[in-house]
């Protein structure tokens, strides 16, 4: 290898090299998941008592959700069907296609969202629209007629 | 096809033109390793965009989350500490690189005539790198950041004539809060780097307008920049990357507390390289503070935009430049001695000792106040003098001879009524400290027998004083008192030991707006007491 060679090989794998050290972390700090977090708390949702079997109900409740550095308190809603007298689905609210937020029709009976008209059946399945998947469901506890509500499972 | 490509390009926008007739540059053939600091700061200043980026993806650049969300960023997410770590390593090598591509400029003479706007530049480069530094140590938000900022302020404020003015530039008339945190932010990330982009791109291009500067006496022929001179410049600096790297993985950064403006026992220091001047302001009482603090290092900023304009001899080679190896000899003297004294006078920080804490807090220190007490009338009465195993009395840590607290106090006082023939002589203590013996004695156990004899002497003082004072009565320990004051565990976490003997003394002094009554304790109990409570294991 001439001087010349040599060189040329030092200053573009030396570069290469340092690009790879900067780059490599830089993208792990990006795009790892922040470290084991606390998984959100079942909270008191609603009281089955005061529904109706098959008729979907929009809820409102507050939970603590760890964002970032933070934990925030917000308000957060669920489309809860029951479905008997101890039990009930609670979807998540935004329609699996763009995130909209769905109601539910009372005279088609079925779950409508506004943005590019999805239907969605009782239990989630997609009627219509170009929705990909049934509606996302909350993870939820019956403790005698209390709901209690998790996370969001997606699929 | 790359060839195709290239030749696109070349055609529409001539960058391979300007490629190498960048790369193709000539140089004089003295040309070699001295001269790569000038790319090592370029280079330098690449990482601290870069990292500096990286760091304001996930920092919230406010009071009230910056300490939180870097804490996030330390703790949370895989590689923020090795972020951090490069950017705080970056300024102080950034400083380190800076200095010595002005020694080595300033020793070869390279300022001289044409070559004086670019050693202006240069200055000016340096004290904007300085306000980096500066504006940078407040984004932490911690105590160190806080301090160091409220001397930094008040050191521009006394400024003369243009001192208020700065003061309210820095947005700290007064006090340091949001204002002036926004304000360091925003210079810091906002007007400061492009700054830099412009006067650095100015900077090279007059290197470039004038030629790397020449020896005195050239005696090789010019050669070209590429590839002999780019390639010492990536070696120089890959160095420097590694070292930056190691002390980024190795090295601590440090996180102090959050900033808090009632502590009054931090004592702020400024970063390293600002050392001497804070040193420096020891020297200079009273009035004469200026001096130190505004006018000679203002002189010495003034000398160095001069440097060109003073030394206009002609070129000398370097071993005859001995004049400027005594300038800067002096000055490195001058400024090694300054910062090796401030190291050196640095007061200790107030003692938090936190030894005490880091190990598994050993059995007593898991106990009650009252119980702890327990042990220091045990050891008053002498109670080991006939209790115990193969004594003449029983061994109380047998569960066997426990009675109940009521039994014990009557018995205490006078123990020939409860027990006929006993040869226990009665206890002369107040009905309180009875009590507490007794409740003590319940806990006693085998397993736990030994902190009758492991509790030190301070502990135990501290323990009896502290149930003397009722101080259960508002604070909690190991899980035992009200909690209308704050908790008392892991307090040499938080606190040092004159702050504590401060607040005892002074409680609003220290804490505004606290309900805990003074106290005045002599010395002795002082002492046992913040030592008592300095041994506290964390939570």
């Amino acid at each position: 290898m001439d001087r010349r060679t040599f060189q040329l090989t030092g200053i573009y794998g030396l570069w290469a090299l340092m690009g790879a050290a900067m780059a490599t972390p830089a993208l792990i700090y990006l795009l790892f998941p922040p470290k084991a977090r606390k998984k959100t708390d079942f909270v008191e949702a609603a009281d089955l008592k005061e529904l109706t079997v098959n008729a979907p109900e929009e809820i409102v409740f507050r939970r603590d959700r760890a964002d970032g550095w933070k934990i925030t308190t917000e308000k957060t809603s669920a489309w809860v069907v029951k479905t008997a007298a101890n039990e009930a689905i609670a979807f998540a609210p935004s329609c699996t296609h763009l995130g909209c937020a769905f109601h539910w029709d009372e005279r088609k009976k079925e779950f409508i969202c506004p943005c590019h008209t999805s239907g969605f059946a009782m239990d989630g399945k997609v009627l219509s629209g170009p929705a990909p998947r049934a509606l996302d469901r909350y993870q939820i506890k019956v403790q005698g007629t209390k709901l209690m509500i998790g996370e969001v499972v997606k699929g | 096809m790359i060839r195709q490509i290239v030749d696109w390009l070349e055609e529409r926008t001539g960058l391979e033109t300007a490629i190498r007739s960048f790369l193709y540059e000539e140089i004089p053939g003295s040309s070699g390793w001295h001269q790569v600091f000038g790319s090592i700061a370029a280079f330098m200043f690449m990482v601290q965009a870069f990292t500096g980026i990286m760091l304001a993806f996930n920092y919230a650049p406010t009071p009230g989350e910056a300490y939180n969300s870097l804490k996030y960023i330390m703790a949370e997410l895989t590689g923020g500490s090795l972020m951090r770590g490069l950017h705080h390593w970056g300024a102080s090598m950034m400083i380190v690189v800076v200095v010595l591509h002005m020694c080595q400029v300033f020793l070869w003479g390279a300022y001289k005539k044409p070559r004086e706007a670019t050693w202006i530049i240069g200055v000016v480069l340096l004290l904007i790198t300085l306000a980096f530094g500066l504006t940078g140590y407040l984004l932490p938000w911690d105590n160190r950041a806080y301090w160091g900022t409220v001397v930094t302020t008040k050191i521009a404020a006394s400024a003369p004539l243009i001192g208020p003015y700065l003061e309210r530039l820095m947005g700290s008339d007064g006090s340091i809060g949001v204002v002036t945190f926004t304000r360091f932010y925003a210079a810091h990330v906002l007007l400061l780097p492009p700054i830099t982009l412009i006067l650095m791109a100015l900077h090279i291009l007059l290197v470039r307008k004038h030629g790397v500067a020449p020896a005195a006496i050239e005696t090789k022929p010019p050669k070209k920049f590429y590839p002999g001179q780019v390639y010492k410049d990536t070696v120089a600096i890959f160095a420097t990357f590694v070292l930056l790297f190691v002390l980024a993985v190795s090295a601590k950064v440090p996180l102090e507390r959050l900033a808090d403006p009632t502590d009054t026992s931090y004592i702020p220091k400024p970063d390293w390289y600002f050392l001497f001047l804070y040193e420096l302001l020891k020297y200079f009482p009273g009035s004469l503070e200026i001096v130190g603090s505004v006018i000679l290092p203002g002189l010495a900023v003034l000398g160095l935009f001069l440097i060109p304009f003073i030394d206009r001899a002609k070129l000398a080679q370097l071993r005859h430049r001995t004049v400027a190896f005594a300038v800067l000899g002096i000055a490195a003297m001058l400024w090694t001695g300054l910062t090796v004294q401030a190291v050196v006078n640095a007061p200790k920080p107030l003692e938090l000792n936190t030894e005490l804490l880091d190990a598994p807090p050993l059995p007593w220190q898991e106990m009650a106040p009252a119980e702890i007490a327990g042990i220091g009338y045990y050891r008053r009465e002498n109670c080991a003098a006939c209790h115990g195993p193969g004594k003449s009395a029983p061994d109380l840590t047998k569960p066997t001879s426990h009675k109940t607290a009521e039994w014990m106090i009557k018995y205490f006082k006078a123990p020939q009524e409860m027990v006929p023939g006993s040869a226990m002589p009665p206890l002369q203590l107040p009905d309180s400290q009875l009590n507490t013996l007794a409740a003590f004695l319940l806990q006693l156990n085998v397993k736990n027998a030994s902190v009758l004899e492991t509790t030190p002497n301070f502990a135990v003082d501290g323990a009896i004083l502290y149930q003397k004072q009722q101080c259960g009565a508002c604070h909690v320990i190991n899980g035992e008192g009200q909690k209308l004051g704050p908790g008392l565990n892991g307090i040499a976490l938080r606190r040092s030991k004159a702050w504590i003997v401060e607040h005892f003394v002074n409680p609003e002094k220290m804490s505004p707006d606290t309900s805990m009554p003074p106290y005045k304790f002599k010395p002795k109990d002082m002492e046992a007491i913040t030592s008592f409570l300095l041994a506290l294991p964390k939570v």
